[in-house]
């Protein structure tokens, strides 16, 4: 409870500290609005639906191409490490690819499937598969072969071993990389919306996007806020229970 | 199959290793001779421990009872049969715990357990808990890996491996990086498991001491090649305590004849 006061409380300054530099007239209020202008954007776009559309839109497109990418992700990376010819061949290519930053996959995707739905799961895909695939690969080699032996004693072998053993075994490590690669299809996404339009859906990309053109710095502001919130939401709610349980039972971190 | 059926005293097994030899490339030339034709019978609920300097091919032939490792040539028989892969008769303790962090102490107990058939879900719960509780480890069912000392761990291990009911154990230097308070805690309650569960057990150890207050005999490695050097029979009443004269006197006849070899083979 402490620590939820003082983080309030830090926030609540912070607005502060905004609307008193807003008093100021430092800037002027076209490139600086005040946060109440903020609110009132946010309050209006919440009422009349464009907010959450454009979140729905937003968040459908990033959790299909999330879903999938980890789905194709997580056998891709065990076979690179399970099988030599896997490792020289995709894991070459994950790997090479992975120094790519996600957001230069926008205009390939956009020449190869145009201004569609198409080409924004292609970009949040690919920021998010080969992550996986580097992340599953390097978890399954640190597995300490302890535990392989010790699960041969018991009777495991083959698909039960990998499945019972190395995929858990793994675990702290396919976390991270789903977090990893969360983050660059965010990012990536995003990047996207901004860049062009989709007429089959409007996402927060595009409000920030059309804040811009119209000048309008609250929108420009208040959408930025939405996708701060989105952002510590999914961590919130998707990754840290999942973080706690590795914490727990790996003993690493804050108990 | 009922749970006083499974939880039932098997009979031990007898082991015989016959001429085994095992040799490791350390580089592209050269190599180690683990083990040169390395012969020895374990009786049925024999206590058999393995001593020799590190490097003497004793872990070597424990990894081969189990399954772990193929000989390059010779065999190895449980009551009669050669072994060629691990198995539930013959379940082994490592010197590190190697319990699953993900799995918490009950469920580490009964990952054997789920492989082995025969049991449903309730049964295997009953016969988890009775290997918990024979460690002294039930209220701990719940608790996870990383929140126990070294000394539970391994107790967790060494429920883990009796768990499936084999007819061997096998521990290769279980205690070896425990305090010694919990060590001679161990002592006796691996003794007393030994006399109630009746199990043909192999133990590994470099602590000669050890070695004089759990087995019945100890067999002395030598090592580069590795070969069996002499043998000792320890004729003391159980339990025993590893701070008791008689002890000592066999350990440091041991520890003599260990000696002995290592300024040898250091003249050689």
């Amino acid at each position: 409870m402490k620590r939820f006061i003082l983080s309030a409380l830090f926030f609540i300054t912070l607005l502060w500290i905004w609307h008193l530099l807003v008093l100021a007239k430092i800037w002027s209020p076209v490139l600086l609005p005040d946060p109440i202008s903020v609110w009132e954007y946010l309050k209006g776009a919440a009422e009349d639906g464009t907010l959450l559309q454009a979140s729905m839109v937003t968040m459908r497109r990033l959790l299909a191409g999330y879903v999938v990418g980890i789905v194709a992700g997580l056998p891709l990376g065990l076979l690179t490490a399970r099988f030599k010819f896997c490792e020289d061949t995709i894991g070459v290519l994950a790997l090479g690819l992975q120094t790519l930053p996600s957001v230069c996959w926008v205009p390939l995707a956009l020449l190869w499937f145009g201004q569609t739905e198409t080409a924004m799961l292609f970009i949040v895909i690919m920021g998010t598969l080969l992550s996986v695939i580097i992340a599953t690969d390097n978890g399954v080699r640190n597995v300490p072969p302890i535990f392989a032996r010790a699960a041969r004693t018991m009777g495991s072998k083959g698909l039960h071993t990998w499945f019972n053993v190395i995929m858990p075994a793994s675990l702290p490590f396919i976390v991270s990389g789903m977090k990893q690669g969360w983050a660059f299809a965010w990012r990536s996404l995003m990047a996207a919306e901004i860049y062009v339009t989709i007429l089959t859906g409007f996402g927060l990309g595009h409000l920030l996007h059309y804040g811009r053109e119209l000048n309008a710095m609250d929108q420009v502001i208040g959408v930025m806020l939405v996708i701060v919130v989105i952002g510590l939401l999914a961590d919130k709610i998707v990754f840290a229970p999942w973080e706690r349980f590795l914490h727990r039972r790996w003993g690493t971190g804050r108990a | 199959m009922s749970i006083r059926e499974e939880l039932e005293n098997v009979v031990p097994a007898k082991l015989a290793v016959e001429r085994v030899s095992k040799r490791f490339f350390t580089g592209r030339s050269s190599e180690v001779q683990a083990l040169d034709a390395v012969s020895l019978q374990v009786n049925v609920g024999g206590f058999l421990c393995l001593v020799g300097p590190s490097g003497c091919g004793k872990t070597t032939l424990l990894n081969i009872i189990a399954g772990l490792e193929k000989p390059d040539s010779g065999q190895v028989l449980a009551d009669g049969k050669p072994i060629t892969e691990p198995g539930r008769d013959r379940m082994v303790m490592f010197q590190e715990p190697a319990l699953f962090p993900w799995l918490d102490v009950m469920g580490n107990v009964m990952f054997g357990l789920k492989l082995k058939p025969g049991l449903n879900a309730k049964e295997r719960r009953e016969v988890a808990e009775f290997y918990l509780k024979l460690v002294g480890l039930e209220r701990f069912m719940h608790a996870t890996i990383h929140q126990l000392s070294g000394g539970m761990k391994q107790r967790v291990a060494l429920a883990r491996a009796l768990a499936p009911n084999p007819r061997v154990l096998l521990m290769d230097e279980p205690f070896a990086s425990l305090d010694a308070l919990t060590r001679e805690q161990l002592y006796g309650d691996i003794q007393k498991i030994w006399a109630t569960r009746k199990k043909t057990i192999v133990f590994v150890t470099h602590n000669v001491r050890e070695a004089a207050c759990l087995g019945n005999r100890v067999i002395l490695f030598s090592s580069h090649p590795g070969r069996i050097r002499e043998e000792f029979k320890i004729d003391l009443e159980r339990p025993r305590d590893i701070n008791s004269v008689q002890l000592a006197g066999y350990s440091s006849e041991i520890m003599r004849a260990l000696k002995g070899y290592v300024t040898q083979e250091v003249a050689e």
